[in-house]
């Protein structure tokens, strides 16, 4: 470390120390001003958020760590920055405001610094300082807000699995699984493992999968259906594939899939009737059965 | 029979359907032995119907899923039904990502509706008379 460069490291810690109010005001407005923070953040909470963050980099500075390594490094700091990140990736603000805000804070200290120094090599060297330092924290406030994301996105998506599959029973020995959404391979082993499983459990004898949600048709998706028809065929049940609708039938026509082995009718209601029909109950129950 | 040790599942005769099971430890050797007593059963007492209740393996591999298809061929031939009854979820999961669908073997979800499709039951399954889900 040179002496200006310690100089101007002094020089920042100062500032820090004896003008964290100044600092932290002027670095609110400017957010405030900056377009796309959206509403999800008040002037309060980035009020904290300042004064916290502002204490960790003077805590960083204090702690004797190399500046390429400060940010990094500093637990405190990354941890600051790490949730500042975190927080607007959750209230929503775009990434591009995220970083901005963190960035914003380089106009902010330069000028505090200005005000302090007229010599012109050490605000130089003080402006590549609080580059290196700032810089670094705007990169890994960008980590942190892509991996947030990341994270509300896999969640969502788990949600998504675990929602979409349930497995209901229509009539005595009678499943059906309304699908609804894309059919991946993902989605078809968890359908076909929880179908199987109620099979199993209901003693039920056919099983009906409705695709009258299924947004579109393709081999692949074909191939998923026959796969679940053929593991539910293993098991001893029937299957019926039901709410094939005109413009996927014309699809499932067009891309040459062969679905004669499996049984398909138009409608839910036409496939309960052809289910309880296989089941050998009568085609038009008492109570007593409906209760059952 | 045959001099062989005998296969260690025991083949049940119920009237005219055979009633047996595969066990988990299933080795090649003792499914050729398996198979082998049971043709000669088939044969013996002439049987119509063969139930093979397979709730108990965990896994079946092409070794056992080539098996099941020719016994059900074998019996055939000799004038008996086979049904495969109670194959677990999971199993069922993996043959169909083989791609081993079993091809010509009947199933039935567990042993009783196996017996039942053998025509092995008091009353039909169409749910005349005291119907089994009737019993608490």
């Amino acid at each position: 470390m040179t002496a200006t460069e310690s100089a101007a490291r002094e020089r920042l810690t100062s500032a820090l120390r004896d003008h964290d109010q100044d600092i932290a005001d002027r670095w609110v407005r400017l957010q405030i001003e900056q377009e796309g923070l959206g509403a999800g953040i008040g002037e309060d909470e980035l009020r904290g958020e300042a004064d916290a963050l502002l204490a960790a980099l003077l805590a960083g500075l204090e702690s004797g760590l190399p500046v390429s390594r400060v940010v990094t490094s500093h637990a405190e700091l990354r941890g600051t920055i790490t949730e500042l990140s975190m927080r607007r990736a959750r209230a929503g603000v775009t990434p591009t405001a995220t970083s901005l805000a963190v960035l914003a804070l380089k106009e902010v200290l330069l000028e505090v610094l200005q005000r302090a120094t007229r010599d012109a090599e050490e605000l130089f060297e003080a402006a590549v300082l609080i580059n290196r330092l700032l810089d670094a924290a705007g990169v890994l406030s960008f980590d942190a807000y892509v991996s947030s994301r990341e994270e509300i996105i896999s969640r969502q998506s788990r949600q998504l699995l675990e929602m979409s599959t349930p497995v209901v029973r229509l009539w005595r020995h009678v499943l059906a699984v309304p699908l609804i959404g894309t059919l991946d391979t993902t989605r078809t082993q968890v359908v076909m493992e929880s179908l199987l499983q109620a099979i199993q459990a209901d003693e039920a004898k056919v099983a009906i999968i409705d695709i009258t949600g299924v947004a579109a048709v393709d081999t692949s998706v074909a191939q998923h259906l026959m796969q679940t028809v053929a593991a539910v065929r293993l098991m001893g049940a029937d299957c019926v594939i039901s709410g094939i609708r005109p413009p996927i039938a014309q699809t499932i026509a067009q891309l040459g899939v062969d679905l004669s082995e499996i049984l398909t009718r138009a409608t839910l209601a036409d496939a309960l009737t052809e289910a309880v029909k296989i089941t050998g109950q009568p085609a038009l129950p008492t109570g007593d059965a409906v209760r059952r | 029979m045959n001099g062989q040790k005998p296969a260690s599942v025991p083949i049940l005769r119920l009237g005219d359907v055979l009633v047996t099971g595969l066990l988990d430890e299933l080795d090649d050797k003792s499914a050729m032995a398996f198979l082998d007593e049971l043709t000669e059963r088939i044969a013996a007492d002439a049987a119509t119907g063969v139930l093979i209740d397979i709730s108990r393996l965990e896994i079946i591999d092409s070794f056992v899923a080539r098996t099941l298809s020719e016994l059900t061929t074998t019996a055939r031939l000799l004038g008996a039904r086979v049904i495969v009854a109670g194959m677990r979820p999971p199993v069922a999961i993996t043959l169909v990502e083989l791609g081993l669908r079993l091809d010509g073997v009947e199933t039935a979800l567990n042993a009783e509706q196996g017996m039942a499709a053998l025509g092995w039951f008091r009353t039909t399954v169409s749910g005349e008379g005291p119907h089994r889900d009737d019993a608490p």
